[in-house]
């Protein structure tokens, strides 16, 4: 037997479970032998359908996937509301969807190679478990921020040889989007399928640049003037 | 369905699926000779071939094909500014409006609709423990179809996947044969063409089952290197889920199901009988596409193909229909119905009777059938349908309440669960998925369709 510590609306209670299973199945074990009121979120239980994220020792795992170990503390996503113990509300975060328009707006004929399919295999993978939106330190400060579920579906779209205008794509990411990330990558160590949002984040800002978008956190430093356009704000002149 | 596949495909290539590809300069050569004439955005799109097929036929996307539709789909409905009902459970039908459960706010709602679709999957959940599907598909539109005056079909028809790892049921991939991987019993003798069609080898496996012995998928022979290349996702899967590393150690295995062929009887128009501006699609709903035994790779034509087909279909109706909502009003009934449950006091164990059940139909009414163990099995059935009466759920709370939601999958799965043991018995002859050891042979004085509907007597068509 192993002792998971689970984090039910602010406190912490202590359960008894066989040992060798996922915490999902472990979930189940203590709904059905000790307290049919433990609330979770399930699905596929084989790390398809992105229903069961919660946070084991301070890190974003699906549930299906994690085998339990003696001391597990189990806790529910951050930044979004808390619906019951480790169910919460996705809604708000799916939202980012929307805002980011990630979607593909003109579809332009193309004759696509294995290459191109290859691009955006592993963005396309994206189960919505949220766990990289639990992981970002951004939204802890900033909830309007577009997060990093929502980034790696717009770079999918936008860099889509069937695409044939992605401005609008480029558009909405800007505010509370690509220049907000702080590339530290939390995103990319939790995510279960292995996508990599931070290099997406990064990608965009390429794309942005190419677009005429500038970094505006670059630009409002000073590092002398005067300013050469483009809001830049470099002057390679100005000796420091 | 198959002449309207190329143009299913075109329009999803057209939302953005990201379809593998193969090189411009195979597509010509490698492709089969089609009668369609296909613009060279699509003949790039790479097709694989599936179990039965005589060719490669099937597009896909890596090896997540309808994860990938679905999302592409998804972020379309999110731009499209499509209003989603999260976590509401269909409770109800009628003609024009539906009741749902607001899980999160403990509420029946109801939703009045001039024209309805029912896309909520087959009813594989309620063999709980044996399959690979989700804990949820336990049938609920199904149920409210039918209690609303549809007629389900087919029930006793359930394909079952040879290998599931044992304890999860979580699916290894047909590739693993493919590759050449082997199945042995417990003295490591191989006892089956590994490769014959699903039905057959899911019925080898569980006769050495049913004779007390383990089966075990034997990949060792293939080496590290080359299940490391070509079956990641298995030997990951298999590690985690099942405690086995495939390149040293037996990994043991069961079939479980996989899909259920039934469903609700309606139209190729999607139209469900009996039901006035109801459609379906999707294998909640009957078209009779599958047969018996449905093929790899159908059942995502099909949902793609009917989903549009009854899009559009409930969208012409609903233009049309000008009558006005009706004005009965059940949603008082339903809360107190649900309050009662919610607050019933009594000895039986909602998640214990949920494994029973799946057991029962796993060993009685699963792979190999008699019309012993399918009496047995009705028997037991009502048992179960008796202590439903007497569960606990020991959470009175309306707001969130998952034993609550999952008790009414129950509900569901004990109905759908009656229907299948009542059609299997009926169905004297052994027919695709459907084995009877009492009648092995295929019968064609069987040769139609077993259709159940409330309070009728039940029908042959």
């Amino acid at each position: 037997m192993v002792t998971l510590k689970i984090e039910r609306n602010g406190t912490i209670e202590h359960f008894e479970v066989s040992e060798g299973q996922t915490l999902l199945s472990a979930l189940y074990e203590i709904k059905e032998k000790y307290d049919t009121t433990l609330t979770f979120a399930a699905g596929c239980r084989a790390s398809v359908c992105g229903t069961c994220a919660v946070r084991v020792n301070d890190k974003e795992v699906l549930a299906c996937a994690h085998k339990v170990c003696d001391g597990d503390v189990v806790a529910p996503l951050r930044f979004h509301p808390l619906l019951r113990d480790l169910k919460v509300d996705k809604s708000q975060a799916l939202q980012t969807l929307q805002r980011s328009e990630a979607v593909l707006h003109h579809y332009g004929e193309a004759v696509l190679a294995p290459k191109d399919a290859h691009k955006t295999e592993r963005q396309s993978d994206c189960i919505l478990c949220d766990s990289c939106y639990s992981a970002c330190p951004v939204l802890a400060v900033d909830e309007a921020f577009l997060g990093p579920f929502a980034l790696t579906r717009a770079y999918r779209y936008a860099i889509d040889p069937r695409e044939s205008d992605n401005r609008s794509i480029i558009d909405a990411i800007q505010q509370k989007g690509v220049w907000d990330c702080t590339l530290c990558g939390e995103c990319t160590a939790v995510c279960p399928k292995g996508i990599d949002p931070k290099s997406d984040i990064l990608q965009l800002r390429t794309l942005s640049a190419q677009a005429g978008y500038s970094d505006p956190n670059f630009a409002a430093q000073s590092f002398g003037t005067p300013d050469f356009g483009g809001g830049f704000g470099f002057d390679p002149n100005g000796g420091f | 369905m198959c002449r309207l596949a190329p143009e299913a495909i075109a329009r999803l290539e057209r939302l953005g699926v990201p379809f593998s590809r193969i090189k411009a300069s195979q597509s010509d050569a490698n492709q089969n000779p089609s009668p369609f004439t296909l613009h060279p955005s699509l003949k790039c799109i790479a097709q694989r071939r599936m179990g039965g097929a005589s060719a490669p036929r099937a597009c896909y996307a890596q090896d997540y094909t309808g994860l990938k539709i679905l999302h592409t789909l998804y972020d379309h409905a999110w731009h499209s500014g499509v209003t989603f009902l999260n976590e509401h459970l269909l409770l109800a039908l009628e003609p024009h409006r539906a009741y749902f459960w607001d899980i999160r706010q403990g509420k029946v709602v109801a939703v009045n609709a001039k024209a309805i679709v029912l896309a909520t999957g087959g009813f594989g959940a309620i063999y709980h423990g044996h399959t690979t599907n989700l804990y949820g598909a336990t049938g609920d539109g199904l149920a409210a179809a039918y209690r609303a005056g549809a007629t389900l079909s087919d029930p006793e028809f359930v394909q079952f996947h040879p290998t599931g790892l044992y304890s999860s049921n979580i699916l290894i991939s047909e590739s693993a044969r493919g590759e050449g991987g082997y199945l042995v019993n417990e003295a490591g003798e191989r006892f089956t063409d590994e490769l014959a069609p699903r039905d057959e080898v899911a019925r080898a496996i569980f006769a050495q089952m049913q004779a007390g012995g383990k089966v075990y998928l034997d990949l060792r022979h293939l080496g590290k290197e080359k299940l490391e290349a070509l079956l990641p996702q298995e030997m990951a899967l298999a590690r985690l889920h099942e405690g086995v590393d495939p390149t040293e150690a037996l990994l043991p295995i069961k079939p479980v199901v996989h899909y259920t062929m039934g469903g609700i009887e309606t139209t190729l128009k999607a139209e469900v009988k009996g039901c006035e501006g109801l459609f379906a699609a999707g294998e909640c709903a009957n078209m009779h596409i599958h047969g018996a035994n449905r093929l790899g790779g159908n059942s995502l034509l099909e949902i793609v193909v009917f989903g549009e087909i009854a899009g559009k279909a409930a969208a012409a109706y609903a233009k049309e229909y000008d009558n006005s909502v009706p004005i009965s009003d059940r949603a008082e009934a339903l809360t107190q119905r649900i309050r009662k449950i919610c607050d019933r006091k009594g000895g039986e164990n909602l998640y214990t009777l949920r494994r029973e059940l799946g057991d029962l139909l796993y060993e009685k009414a699963g792979i190999i059938r008699s019309a012993d163990g399918l009496k047995a099995a009705q028997i037991k059935l009502n048992d179960l349908k008796e202590k439903l009466q007497a569960i606990d759920l020991g959470d009175s709370s309306l707001q969130n309440n998952q034993a609550l939601v999952e008790y009414l999958e129950f509900e569901n799965a004990l109905l759908l669960a009656e229907l299948l043991i009542d059609a299997a018995l009926k169905r004297q002859e052994s027919r695709g998925a459907h084995y009877r050891e009492d009648f092995p042979e295929t019968n064609d004085l069987f040769a139609y369709h077993i259709e159940a509907k409330q309070g009728g007597a039940d029908g042959n068509a």
